[in-house]
């Protein structure tokens, strides 16, 4: 089915496009075409299939539908909305009139990155399709051939963002199946510090194939947060990549709680001594959900820390992959790194593959890994239980405490308290959270 | 004649397998205070266990009334809602369920059952804070795991705290006084002693005569192999702490029991 984004990808660039965007997404279109759609046959889709995708036939949604979207049916289909810079998508188009751009400090660029391709387009053609490649990534290629929307965010030096920056991503294809490719690009330059949510949601089936770069400067802080809360029905494919400087700290949170099928690809370079990452993640699904992550920390240079933990709930005939790759290169010695997956299974017919792969060419690092599959604990049913807390309750409260590690770690109170309380309300409808 | 609290009548259990209890009889009535006294491996964790209603352990015969009802009957979570309290050996750690959470769940599940309104967070935070008090608790503890990273002593009063909300009539204590430092002892007995009252009964499960010092009771019965072998008050424990468990074992407990 790549004839069809052939087509429309022809018909989309007839439109006034810039010379670099222009080549940048030609090319995007020549290495899709040239790859297709994975196969199981990769071992990097081994447990992944994507033929719902391949087969779907999605369209680009019209620009003119934006104006329909209110304020309203974003406040009820987004998480949360905290106060704070916002730009708002609905099927991959820009919001305006629902983004907040007002209150950055001085040298801080926000905006629709359709936008920045203008106004900064020296410095986006210096980052942009650089930090997720796509010459062997063909979703990531498909998103390059229709790039044209999406978020840009600029921190000059030293620039401190108080209040988080988000994204709202919204597909609502009014009964039609619409594909959006998303872009980010973040550029962080030296001691600047912002948190960055970005929150997929959706009604109906349609398909959202999102990038996301970030460039993390000299003692840069990003904090990222990524909601994937799709509808039922979707399909959500990902490609986040990061490139850290020299005492950079890049901490992720992924959770992803919605879709019929989920991949996640979330890649960091420790390119420069003394930078850190961390990768939270939660995946909970059920019924026939899927979720795929798979994780990529590239300690490219000596006394570098990475610590990921990422923990699945499985139900119904969910199936989860999680591949978390930790590579040490020859030269990254004193290199610190610890990745656990911890994975819940609740019914007999959820699947989870999970698989650590450590790659070390350094022989003076320090690096551990672990991964759990389990049961809840009984004797903690039992304990509960035996407190006046009936048996399904009590299986939810563990359930909830399970997930809560990761989502505890998220530090806008709202957004936290939120989130904890959608997770509950899945356990156990009715009954609210402490 | 009232009907007794519990009623245990020629109670066999087994775990695994292995029969552990072999024909308990034991009348509680409201208000009293029972210890069960006996060697390690007599049954005294498995009787108090198979009260609660524990999953492995198996009732092969005999029975056990609770308020005149089948307790054996009921689920894990009707008997505590019922009132009956078991305090545990090993109080289970749940990491990520905060202590309030966990206690305003279970109180409101209780009171639920018992035909009460449900606490809000003022009147459950009042009540909590003035029996944290009573246990010595720092209030800082409400906001930590159920028994995350607790020290031995703190898990007991935890569930000694636990008691105290969930107002049970009958408190069974497995062994509450294992690992406990002296000062932690007293602050136990004390709640315990505080929670004291004609409308309620205790059975201490213990295997030292120490926490009798403190929680004083009414009767003392010695288990061995599967069976209570003697009874008697209070002295009866006093002639064990000196004489030992082999003493009573081989029949003399007899001049001092009933």
């Amino acid at each position: 089915m790549t004839t069809s984004y052939q087509q429309a990808f022809e018909k989309d660039l007839s439109r006034d496009v810039p010379g670099f965007l222009r080549r940048l997404r030609n090319e995007g279109m020549e290495r899709f075409a040239k790859l297709g759609f994975p196969n199981r046959r990769m071992e990097e889709w081994k447990y992944t299939g994507v033929d719902p995708i391949a087969q779907g036939d999605f369209h680009l949604g019209g620009d003119k539908e934006v104006s329909r979207f209110t304020l309203e049916e974003m406040h009820r289909m987004a998480f949360c909305v905290l106060p704070g810079p916002r730009l708002v998508f609905l099927n991959g188009h820009f919001h305006p009139a629902l983004s907040d751009l007002s209150g950055l400090p001085a040298g801080v660029r926000l905006s629709n990155l359709g936008q920045a391709l203008q106004e900064d387009s020296l410095r986006v053609e210096t980052y942009l399709a650089k930090q997720v490649g796509f010459q062997d990534r063909a979703f990531a290629a498909l998103n390059t051939a229709f790039l044209q929307n999406g978020a840009y965010l600029y921190l000059p030096r030293g620039a401190v963002l108080t209040q988080p920056v988000q994204l709202l991503f919204v597909s609502h294809g009014n009964g039609a199946a619409v594909v959006s490719h998303p872009r980010v690009l973040v550029v962080a330059e030296s001691q600047s510090q912002a948190t960055l949510i970005e929150t997929y949601v959706g009604e109906g089936a349609y398909f959202t194939n999102a990038v996301t770069e970030i460039v993390a400067g000299e003692g840069a802080v990003i904090e990222h947060v990524k909601l994937q809360g799709e509808s039922d029905s979707a399909f959500h494919i990902a490609s986040i990549g990061v490139h850290q400087e020299r005492d950079s700290l890049y901490t992720s949170h992924s959770i992803s709680l919605g879709g019929a099928l989920t991949r996640n690809d979330l890649g960091t370079t420790l390119d420069a001594e003394g930078a850190s990452a961390i990768f939270n993640g939660l995946y909970m699904v059920t019924g026939r959900q899927h979720v795929d992550n798979h994780t990529s920390i590239d300690h490219a240079k000596p006394h570098c820390t990475s610590a990921e933990l990422y923990k699945g709930i499985l139900d119904g005939h969910s199936q989860g992959v999680f591949n978390g790759r930790i590579l040490v290169r020859p030269d990254a010695q004193k290199t610190s790194s610890q990745q656990t997956n911890k994975n819940l299974i609740l019914s007999e017919d959820a699947l989870i593959n999970t698989k650590p792969l450590l790659e070390i060419y350094a022989n003076d690092v320090k690096c551990n890994h672990g991964a759990t599959i389990g049961r809840l604990d009984e004797s903690q049913v039992f304990y509960l239980r035996a407190r006046g807390i009936d048996a399904k309750l009590a299986r939810s409260l563990l359930t909830y405490a399970f997930a809560s590690e990761v989502v505890g770690q998220i530090r806008q109170d709202l957004l936290r308290e939120r989130l904890q309380q959608l997770i509950f309300a899945r356990l156990m409808p009715g009954k609210e959270a402490a | 004649m009232t009907m007794a609290l519990l009623e245990i009548k020629n109670l066999h259990a087994k775990v695994e397998e292995k029969e552990i209890l072999q024909g308990i009889n034991l009348t509680v009535n409201a208000g009293e205070v029972h210890a069960i006294m006996g060697p390690n491996g007599s049954g005294k964790s498995t009787l108090a266990n198979v009260l609660a209603g524990r999953e492995n352990y198996e009732v092969t015969s005999g029975e056990v009334l609770y308020e005149g009802k089948n307790l054996l009957e009921m689920d894990i979570e009707d008997r505590a809602r019922a009132g009956v309290f078991l305090a545990f050996q090993y109080p289970i750690e749940i990491p990520g369920v905060s202590n309030a959470h966990f206690l305003k769940t279970a109180l409101n599940g209780v009171r639920k059952y018992r035909g009460l309104e449900e606490l809000d967070a003022m009147d459950f935070l009042t009540l909590v804070k003035e029996k944290m008090k009573l246990l010595q608790m720092d209030p800082t503890f409400l906001n930590r795991g159920v028994n995350e990273g607790f020290s031995g002593g703190e898990k007991k009063r935890n569930d000694i705290l636990q008691m105290a909300m969930l107002d049970p009539k009958l408190g069974i204590l497995d062994e509450t006084d294992s690992g406990l430092d002296i000062d932690s002892l007293r602050i136990v007995a004390e709640g315990v002693n505080a929670l004291r009252n004609p409308n309620r009964a205790f059975v201490l499960v213990t295997h030292y005569q120490r926490l009798l010092d403190y929680i004083v009771p009414d009767f003392v019965h010695v288990l061995s192999g599967g069976k209570i072998i003697a009874s008697g008050d209070k002295e009866l424990a006093v002639h064990l702490e000196e004489r030992g468990y082999g003493w009573v074992i081989e029949g003399g407990a007899k001049a001092v029991g009933a």
